[in-house]
């Protein structure tokens, strides 16, 4: 059946028919979508793990164990489950095993641009790149036969725009692949030194045999053009850009397999034609290997290693007609991403920058501190960084009575909480918020081990913060509610002040939760309204003061009451009672 | 059929993703190769959102570029003026009227500029600007928007108006369908 799927959807759907059962990831932007659905076909057990190392330990345990198995993560999620995956090379699999990584070539939403094919060279794991969804579908069925045969695990990497485009594919049956049951097997699994050594020319030798298969294989293929003066190597998105602009003009030798690469087909695509061009996103990695091979051509000194490409820039730089538009002439005002009304970070954000505090921040929806007019941020680096960064920045020098360390609920249970051990265990007089917002807000309400339920939506075990923070050995854990400015910045004030290390937990869900019943909207009394500008400090997206007295949109307004706590004229009221 | 490029832009929260969802839906029974493209994550939080939907015999590139685009779709006016240079010479902006104040506008670092509609047909280009909000809230929920807007698209393209509902009844909830039809066509008809 043909039908419409995202690159992750279809990613699932191959998933599925490959006969995969056993799916653990983390939530990341542009991968989450991956897990989501895979999560709705009754035959695949699906869960959120804690981390990307938890989760593809897990996928580990669960093609040991004899069946197809699955992790999917974006590019930084990768760099967490780096330790696992080094060594999962070595030992190999049983069953099945298939990683996504989702790399954001112009960082829609992440906090760097990293080029994850790095990580299959590094791992000596090999790594499939799909175009678009139908090979999203086929390339993670491939990824399961090719991990079985050759005894690894494989790495399928997306990107935004495959991960994030809908395209056309056909569906077939989920097929049950044999059983493989566990056979103990001390030299292949346990890897101690003297094991690992033996393994380790294993390793080698497989990547030797998939090169081999590699220079036939039928997703490296040699696509002809009439015109033999450029031929293009290309994969992914690129080479979708490539074929949007040139059509069948240039020869192109579109990879599907991006390690380990072929040398011969390589070769033989460079004899025929005069000029040899690499076109691809991020860093020059084709390009490099190419170059090994000793072979003259252009690359990265053409297309740039920032950003995504796009069917203009391969235009421009081949030389042919770019398409141009009419932009008006005066500046349009941008419209950047702002924490939405009702949000429960904005009061306790807010209170951090009254106090005019040092913020450690971390990754989350909550990053939007940072922006004007709250601003109350200075340092994000990576899921957990918040904690453990500000131990370091305590133990320096820095000031235990201005500073604090702000991460989420399912930020602190990823990686955050090593960070507060360390804060316990070495005794920094740390000062640490938890933002419970009771979801995973930024990846689009993921659950996590706090919320109290699993992937699937049934009731699970919660983990209880304030437990778990006395039990590190943090003696001093309080709750606030972040609607409530004044008790807000209590606390903020009494734990600074406090002698050891103490945790608030800054408590309400997040105000898009289709279960949090927003009040009615505020109204402004005009007549109240003195124009001072205090209601605007919060950055509220639904208050304005456009012509001098402020206004509330009453269709964004959820009636929080933030702002009415901070007007000195009563000119915020509560709607009357009916 | 060579490609044809329509692109949705608005606010993010205003819906766009259901638009989107529906024209690919209707596409795909016109028996179109197509693409949809989309960003998720931290853009979404209030901030300025594209969609990109292709259609044709074969479509290449998820994305469209500057000068490409033959329709711009959106649902709020300050977002039509910041993508103008993606339409194709020759294309059409079917915009909403409604007016959304962003971070820089609402702090006073910057302001909304004015006459926005004539600015852009002072540039030549074609717009088609209806108050959708108004319709919205006129079918029985100021959500709608997105819906009344497809309607208006709708009559630039020579396909089936049965195909388009039976594209709106697989798109949104019953309770809510009546509602989306009336919006529909509302937006049609304006």
């Amino acid at each position: 059946m043909k039908t419409l799927m995202l690159g992750n959807e279809a990613v699932a759907r191959g998933l599925y028919e490959a006969g995969c059962s056993f799916v653990s990831s983390y939530p990341g932007t542009p991968s989450t979508e991956v897990t989501e659905a895979a999560a709705k076909y009754p035959e695949i057990y699906a869960e959120w793990a804690p981390n990307e190392k938890v989760a593809m330990e897990s996928a580990f345990g669960a093609a040991l164990a004899g069946h197809r198995s699955f992790c999917g993560m974006k590019h930084v999620g990768l760099n967490v489950a780096a330790d696992p995956l080094f060594t999962i090379s070595y030992t190999g699999v049983n069953a099945g095993m298939v990683i996504v990584v989702a790399d954001d070539a112009g960082m829609h939403s992440s906090q760097n641009e990293q080029d994850s094919r790095h990580y299959a060279k590094a791992s000596k794991i090999p790594m499939l790149e799909p175009a678009d969804s139908a090979e999203a579908l086929a390339f993670a069925k491939l990824g399961y036969e090719l991990s079985e045969r050759f005894d690894t695990p494989v790495l399928l990497k997306m990107c935004t725009r495959v991960s994030h485009s809908q395209s056309v594919v056909e569906t077939s049956d989920r097929v049950d692949p044999p059983a493989k049951p566990y056979e103990k097997n001390g030299p292949k699994y346990i890897m101690m030194p003297g094991n690992a050594k033996r393994r380790h020319p294993v390793v080698e030798q497989r990547t030797a045999d998939l090169i081999a298969w590699a220079e036939t294989a039928e997703i490296n293929r040699m696509e002809d053009g009439s015109d033999h003066k450029i031929g293009i190597i290309t994969g992914s998105t690129s080479y979708q850009y490539v074929k949007e602009v040139c059509g069948d003009r240039f020869p192109v030798l579109k990879l599907g397999m991006v390690w380990p690469l072929p040398e011969k087909k390589i070769r033989d695509f460079a004899a025929t034609v005069d000029h040899l061009l690499v076109v691809e996103e991020l860093d020059g990695f084709i390009e490099e290997h190419c170059r090994n091979l000793g072979l003259a051509l252009s690359g990265k000194d053409y297309f740039s290693c920032i950003d995504e490409l796009s069917q203009n820039i391969v235009a421009e730089k081949l030389g042919l007609p770019v398409p141009a538009g009419t932009a008006l002439d005066e500046p349009i005002p941008p419209r950047p991403p702002v924490m939405c009304a009702g949000c429960p970070h904005r009061g306790l954000f807010y209170t951090l920058k009254k106090n005019k505090l040092t913020v450690m921040g971390d990754i989350g929806c909550y990053t939007l501190g940072a922006v004007a007019p709250l601003a109350a941020m200075d340092a994000t680096i990576c899921m957990g960084a918040s904690i453990s960064g500000l131990h370091g920045f305590l133990k320096s020098g820095g000031d235990s009575k201005n500073t604090v360390a702000v991460i989420g609920d399912s930020t602190f249970m990823h990686s955050g909480m090593t960070g507060l051990v360390n804060v316990a265990y070495n005794e920094s007089n740390a000062t640490v918020i938890i933002l419970d917002n009771s979801i995973t807000g930024m990846t689009g309400h993921q659950q996590n081990p706090t919320t109290g339920y699993n992937l699937k939506g049934d009731p699970a075990t919660k983990i209880d913060l304030e437990t778990l923070c006395h039990a590190i050995g943090i003696r001093r854990v309080r709750v606030v509610d972040p609607y409530n400015l004044a008790e807000c910045n209590q606390a903020v004030q009494e734990e600074l002040a406090a002698d050891e290390p103490s945790v608030i937990i800054s408590r309400r869900p997040c105000a898009l939760l289709k279960t949090v019943k927003h009040g009615k909207p505020l109204f402004v009394e005009e007549d109240k309204c003195k124009e001072c500008g205090m209601c605007m400090k919060i950055g509220c997206p639904a208050i304005s003061m456009i012509g001098g007295k402020a206004k509330i949109d009453n269709t964004l307004c959820t009636g929080c009451g933030v702002c009415r706590q901070l007007c000195k004229f009563d000119a915020l009221q509560l709607p009357k009672e009916d | 059929m060579e490609t044809k490029n329509i692109m949705i832009v608005g606010v993010g929260g205003q819906g766009s993703l259901l638009a989107s969802k529906l024209l690919g839906r209707l596409l795909l029974t016109q028996g179109y190769d197509i693409k949809v493209s989309e960003v998720h994550g931290m853009s979404q939080r209030g901030g300025s959102v594209v969609t990109y939907v292709r259609f044709g015999d074969k479509v290449y590139s998820p994305i469209i570029d500057k000068g490409e685009a033959d329709y711009i779709v959106s649902f709020e006016l300050l977002e039509a003026a910041r993508w103008t240079e993606y339409l194709k010479p020759g294309g059409t902006i079917v915009t909403n009227t409604q007016q959304i104040n962003p971070m820089p506008v609402i702090t006073g670092a910057a302001s909304y500029p004015e006459d926005l509609v004539a600015k852009m047909e002072a540039k030549g280009l074609k717009v088609d600007a209806i108050d959708a909000l108004k319709l919205a809230e006129e079918a029985g929920s100021p959500k709608a928007v997105n819906i009344v807007l497809m309607g208006r698209l709708s009559k630039c393209f020579d396909l089936p108006l049965e195909d388009w509902m039976t594209a709106i009844e697989h798109s949104v909830p019953e309770k809510f369908l009546e509602l989306n039809k009336k919006a529909f066509t509302l937006g049609r008809n304006a």
